[in-house]
């Protein structure tokens, strides 16, 4: 089914045979083309050291293609890190109003921000608390919520949830998805996790050990909002062994 | 895991709160425990090893030393008799040690945002780094002795060139743990700073500076004992304006009145036990507040 939301012909995020080769040496992504439109949630699999983060990087401007070229929206996007990256001297509303602090939104008005986001990833009643109070899943919640008080429409995660369990990982995926449905954002999402890519995306791209490169881009039909119990579907199943085996053969 | 070790040293600490019950549904935060196992034995092991100390030294008195050469090692029952509780001795001693406290106390001021300053200054660009940093560690290799001199030509033999000694002594930990603290930003959030488009204060003042709280706070305990050190040297070495525990050293070592040669140094090291513990206590609360632990 087509979830691209209409919101003009260019989409927020796109790569145009874009290669990195770092200090002249180390050879990173091959010229690689994606576009990600409103309202799609495209997941990168692919081994370690294939590039997928440097995709991030660049959307996010921290560096600049070798060869090509990246449209991104600029500053109207959230970034979930693979760590919460919360800073420990501050309280959660604090460390969640630190985006509207740094683009000197009024007091105020961002506190409001903030306390909305908290609310959104149901964390409201801790914001007076310190990240070393958290679990790892509510540090990771609250990150997500610094990424989501300025509303951005472009969301990119760099294996966010790599670091937690299981059940708060799936537990934190579906979050994440009826946060997606509320409110459609182009999402690129970085994973180490067949079934998660799976689970939580429109499209799962698959890319070749270093130098990066696009070996598959998987159509996933599954509609929103979807269950948790799609995980033990047949389709699911056939669709995550395709990603599977898309993946066995560029790491062997 | 201490539950067996804790109990009898737990009597006279307030009872730590039990966590929250978990009736309610969602996530609660988790309360964090200080270890109790160390809290007794960070106050009964130093005192043991006192006891150790000073019965060594009563022995050494009483038993090595012939009591006409006793004066070389009088026992420690002598020393807070003549030192402590003659009322004499005792004001003579305290107003010198006020003199001292006073010029440490500003020295390590100076030092402590002159440290801060610098090390901001150097870790803003290579260039200043790299042209300031030879001169601190000249500031650590410089014989203090034979500066002391010096200044006071320069500054007289008053407070000011007191002041300026103690500084010398005490800036360089202050640059290297500042600097070092402003650099221990993690990448993750100097990342989201670029994210955000953070100018270079914000960077600075909402990030690096509270990142280097910690080490700066090492960084004064360390200036805080030279401090005193330093305005101990000054005040040996000038010998005009007002006198200091310095120089109360210097005039009981020529009369050898060795009780209050011994009370000069315990008070002046507890200046400076007083000052390092109030740092490291605000170093505890600040680490305690920041401690993440490990992935959930």
């Amino acid at each position: 089914m087509e979830r691209a939301v209409e919101g003009g012909d260019q989409p927020p995020i796109d790569f145009h045979t874009v290669s990195m080769t770092y200090h002249g040496a180390t050879h990173a992504l091959d010229r690689v083309s994606l576009r990600v439109r409103l309202g799609e949630f495209v997941s990168l699999v692919g081994p370690s050291g294939c590039g997928k983060s440097t995709l991030l990087r660049l959307v996010a401007g921290f560096e600049r293609p070798t060869a090509g070229s990246v449209t991104s929206p600029g500053q109207a996007l959230g970034y979930v890190f693979q760590d919460a990256t919360l800073l420990p001297w501050r309280t959660v509303l604090d460390n969640v109003e630190l985006p509207g602090q740094l683009l000197g939104i009024a007091p105020d008005e961002r506190r409001a921000q903030a306390r909305e986001a908290l609310r959104r990833v149901g964390l409201a009643s801790f914001e007076r608390h310190r990240p070393a109070q958290l679990s790892g899943g509510m540090r990771m919640r609250a990150s997500i919520a610094r990424a989501l008080t300025l509303r951005p429409r472009v969301f990119l995660f760099d294996e966010p949830f790599g670091a937690l369990d299981e059940i708060t990982r799936e537990r934190l995926n579906e979050e994440l998805l009826s946060l997606f449905v509320a409110e459609p954002f182009a999402g690129l999402f970085v994973t180490h996790s067949v079934p998660e890519s799976v689970f939580l995306s429109t499209r799962v791209i698959v890319m070749s050990a270093r130098p990066g490169r696009i070996v598959a881009d998987i159509d996933v039909p599954f509609p929103y909002p979807r269950a948790p119990e799609l995980r033990y579907q047949p389709e699911f199943a056939a669709l995550a062994g395709q990603v599977s085996a898309a993946l066995r053969e560029v790491s062997s | 895991m201490s539950a067996q070790a804790a109990p009898s040293q737990r009597t006279d600490l307030p009872q730590q709160k039990s966590p929250p019950a978990a009736t309610e549904l969602g996530p609660r935060p988790t309360v964090i425990r200080q270890p109790r196992r160390g809290a007794a034995g960070r106050i009964v092991a130093p005192l043991l090893v006192l006891a150790a100390v000073l019965a060594l030294w009563s022995l050494a008195s009483h038993v090595l030393l012939d009591p006409d050469r006793r004066f070389l090692l009088p026992p420690p029952g002598d020393v807070l008799r003549t030192g402590l509780l003659d009322r004499a001795n005792l004001a003579e001693l305290l107003a010198a040690l006020w003199s001292t406290i006073r010029v440490a106390l500003v020295g390590l001021a100076v030092a402590m945002v002159l440290g801060v300053a610098l090390a901001v200054l150097m870790s803003q660009a290579r260039w200043v780094e790299h042209s300031i940093y030879p001169y601190a560690i000249v500031l650590q290799t410089i014989p203090i002795l034979a500066v002391v001199p010096l200044l006071g030509f320069w500054f007289g033999f008053d407070f000011l060139s007191r002041v300026i000694v103690c500084v010398l002594v005490s800036l360089f930990p202050m640059i290297t743990n500042t600097l070092f603290g402003l650099k221990s930003a993690e990448t993750g959030h100097h990342d989201l700073f670029t994210l955000y488009g953070a100018s270079r204060w914000q960077r600075l003042w909402r990030l690096q500076l509270p990142a280097a709280l910690p080490a700066m706070i090492t960084g004064f305990k360390i200036s805080s004992g030279l401090s005193v050190i330093g305005a101990i040297v000054a005040d040996f070495f000038f010998r005009q304006g007002e006198p200091g525990i310095g120089r109360l050293i210097d005039v009981y070592r020529q009369r050898l009145q060795t009780e209050q040669l011994m009370t000069a140094l315990l008070l002046s090291s507890l200046v400076g036990l007083a000052l390092f513990f109030s740092f490291d206590l605000w170093g505890s609360h600040v680490d305690k507040l920041r401690r993440a632990k490990g992935p959930h």
